[in-house]
């Protein structure tokens, strides 16, 4: 016997396998996130005076790297509706693109933010700000490497399946889409709680 | 824990470390010359016993952890934590959630396979990775983590051996994350042609709500885990308060500012669900024998899953009754104290239909039944000395003795050890296609039951009169435990004949698997799925020759439709 509903979805519950397991994956991420979230909020309120996000941190280039992401979400479903209209060309491009916006956060995050911080002698030691401030967004840039890694394998050795399973493919594009959604919704509750609040 | 409990009983005498380890090398060097010819199994047992022995030796004779055999106190709490850790997370979920469920759980709905095998796989691989990890830490220049398995901040910040134990337990929450997604969409995806939920036996059930809170409450403690590791590698201070006098020092490298009651909290998010993580699985196996073996139908089918569904969820937020006694407020504390209240219902409900199944059956008393038997009182006794820790006046006197051990090793040792031992005599032929011994297995159960009762019912009374459970000495140097100390070598002497009691259960595995006769595919002629669609052992791929189809709920006995006492899932119920 083979495992059923790989691909098709099965009729009772409407939805393939793969889609319920990336759900459940993201239900899991939201209670480690929480927990994370949580943390910060116990930790501001019994503090006696807490270091204000925009008197420490870049909001500008935090805007800059939010809109990024926000573009990258954008892509990222184009690359899963030029599958949709079989159009592999532009799959490509958009993933392609997709993934550029990942490395481009990165980057901005890592040579632009953290490198300055730790300039001025910011680190996560100096307080409890900048300790959940540096595992909050740490974790979270963990995530982006992550998705990258993975669109990345789609966009390069992992598309020949395009050929051999179309559908199969696409529902792949599907989850890592939710995925990637998922890293970009987790940065859009960081910024304003890290940065501007 | 034999060497804990030589350590209470007498912790001013060295160990008599040559019994200890010399006995068993011996009877394993026997063993393996006997077994040599007889075939592999044998020599391995072999291998085994021989391995506790070097094992035991390797301790005593580290002279930084018991100079002239004497237990210093930093081993005593590292065995202690290593303890709680090993057995919690690298014995009894492992064996319940990854072995049973993993094995039993496709065979009950008629799957193929696991929903994600790929994923199946590199779920063992981390779990394997972390416990080698957290085994290994044993030998590490610093020793194993000292903290207990709870490893409260800030001390657990500042104690060795804790940053090998975090990343051990990061690794082994990552693997128990991937199999609850795994277990569930298996559950939800690939039940087959005609199998509804309420058609579902109740072990899958148990795995279903069990898969749930290992998905959602794990991620708290990975949280914690990573934040306890910042403090210890990148100093910061999300555990550690301002101020703190360590030894008569402030502590300078810490800018202070965090709360170690932030650690209790997201421990205990985590650490609430986990025992229900331990004993739904074992009620869930309880369930299955008790239906097979007494010959009808689970009384209750539906109460019972709907207590199952609303006990997971209730145990979301019973959590801070773990925490009475740090000052908590007495408006926290009255919610947490009607939450565990109200937990208690759901437990009752399983436990009573448990005990209504057995009524007018023609029970059948083999060893899987006896285990299975022996939970239910045994369960009990936990779950009722549970309700004076959920209170917190009485909590506030209890906190922290040896009630509290006795209270939930009643729950876990002649709970679910029992139930997962009722399991494995259950589901041994299911694996291997060969039936255990019938005399050694009661020889295994008569000594089990007596000797865990032996052990643990003695700690009520420690606990009563107000011995602290981290005593390394076992409470001598205070005056009001004087009158219990005796209690100690008691407990001692159960505890060794207990698991001189497990060598026939060894023997007994050993021996069918070399020597044992092949049974039919339905030993048990039972009604769900594995036994009755599915070879025994299994189809190698697939588990099925054909895909089964389910035609009524999981538990027909005692209906003489076809001529025998049981309808198999798959077989259509005949007039």
């Amino acid at each position: 016997m083979e495992i059923p509903y790989t691909v098709s979805p099965r009729p009772d519950t409407g939805i393939h396998n793969g889609k319920l397991g990336i759900w459940l994956f993201l239900a899991s991420e939201v209670m480690l996130f929480g927990a994370l979230f949580s943390t910060y909020i116990l930790l501001r309120t019994s503090a006696i005076d807490w270091p204000l996000g925009s008197d420490n941190l870049n909001v500008p280039l935090g805007t800059f790297n939010t809109l990024i992401l926000i573009i990258s979400s954008v892509t990222m479903v184009m690359a899963w509706a030029s599958l949709m209209m079989k159009d592999f060309k532009k799959y490509k491009l958009y993933m392609g693109l997709t993934i550029f916006l990942g490395i481009l956060f990165l980057v901005v995050k890592i040579a632009f933010e953290y490198a300055p911080k730790f300039a001025h002698h910011h680190y996560p030691s100096t307080n409890t700000f900048f300790g959940i401030y540096f595992v909050l967004t740490g974790l979270h840039a963990l995530h982006v490497l992550g998705g990258i890694l993975v669109n990345g394998y789609f966009w390069g050795p992992g598309s020949k399946m395009w050929k051999k399973a179309p559908q199969q493919f696409i529902n792949r594009i599907e989850i890592a889409g939710l995925y990637w959604h998922f890293v970009d919704l987790v940065w859009i509750f960081l910024f304003p709680t890290l940065y501007l609040l | 824990m034999a060497l804990m409990r030589w350590q209470l009983a007498y912790p001013e005498q060295p160990i008599p470390w040559k019994v200890f380890a010399l006995v068993p090398m011996l009877v394993g060097v026997v063993v393996f010359f006997i077994g040599r010819r007889k075939g592999p199994y044998l020599s391995m047992a072999g291998f085994i016993f021989i391995g506790i022995g070097l094992l035991i030796w390797y301790f005593v004779l580290g002279e930084t952890r018991m100079p002239e055999g004497v237990m210093l106190p930093e081993f005593y709490n590292s065995l202690g934590a290593m303890h709680g850790t090993i057995m919690v997370f690298l014995g009894i979920v492992p064996l319940s959630v990854g072995a049973f469920g993993n094995y039993v759980l496709p065979l009950q709905i008629g799957a193929p396979d696991m929903a994600f095998p790929k994923l199946n796989m590199a779920s063992y691989w981390v779990f394997l990775l972390g416990g080698i990890m957290m085994l290994s830490s044993f030998f590490l220049p610093g020793g194993a983590a000292q903290s207990g398995w709870t490893s409260y901040a800030p001390l657990a910040v500042i104690s060795p051996g804790q940053t090998v134990w975090l990343i051990s337990m990061i690794c082994i929450i990552t693997s128990s994350l991937l199999g609850a997604v795994n277990f569930i969409t298996t559950i939800i995806q690939l039940r087959t042609k005609g199998m509804t939920w309420m058609r579902l036996p109740f072990f899958v059930w148990a795995q279903l709500v069990t898969s749930f809170l290992l998905l959602l409450a794990f991620p708290p403690l990975e949280a914690a885990a990573v934040l306890q590791l910042m403090d210890r590698l990148a100093s910061t201070s999300f555990f550690m308060p301002s101020g703190l006098v360590v030894s008569g020092q402030v502590l300078t490298e810490y800018t202070g500012g965090g709360s170690p009651l932030l650690w209790q909290h997201l421990f205990w998010f985590l650490a609430h669900p986990e025992v229900y993580v331990l004993i739904l699985p074992a009620m869930g196996i309880v369930a299955e024998v008790i239906a097979n073996n007494s010959r009808k139908p689970l009384w209750g089918y539906n109460s019972l899953v709907y207590a199952t569904v609303f006990l997971g969820f209730m145990s979301f937020i019973v959590w801070a009754h773990h925490m009475f006694l740090t000052g908590m407020g007495a408006t926290m504390a009255t919610f947490f104290q009607t939450t565990t209240m109200i937990i208690s219902i759901p437990s009752i409900i399983i436990l009573t239909a448990l005990f209504i199944s057995l009524w007018g059956g023609s029970i059948r008393f083999n060893t899987p039944m006896l285990f299975a038997l022996a939970f239910l009182p045994m369960f009990g006794i936990g779950g009722l000395t549970g309700l004076p820790l959920g209170l917190a006046p009485s909590d506030i006197h209890l906190h922290d003795t040896y009630y509290v051990i006795g209270h939930f090793h009643y729950v876990v040792a002649p709970g679910t050890i029992f139930a997962l031992l009722a399991g494995i005599y259950y589901w041994f032929p299911k694996m291997t296609g060969k039936l255990l011994n019938e005399k050694l297995g009661k020889v295994h159960f008569w000594g089990s039951f007596v000797f865990m009762n032996g052990v643990f019912s003695p700690m009520f009374i420690q606990g009563f009169a107000g011995i602290s459970r981290r005593l390394w000495d076992g409470g001598t140097t205070y005056l009001h435990a004087q009158p219990y100390l005796y209690l100690n070598e008691m407990i001692s002497v159960s505890a060794w004949l207990l698991g001189i009691f497990q060598i026939p259960f060894v023997i007994n595995l050993v021996w069918t698997l070399a020597k044992g006769k092949k049974v039919g595919d339905n030993v048990w002629e039972a009604t769900t799925l594995e036994w009755s669609a599915a070879p025994s052992p299994p189809v190698p791929h697939g588990n099925f020759k054909s895909e089964p189809e389910v035609y009524h709920p999981a538990y027909e006995y005692s209906l003489k439709s076809n001529g025998r006492d049981y309808t198999p899932q798959n077989e259509p119920l005949k007039g």
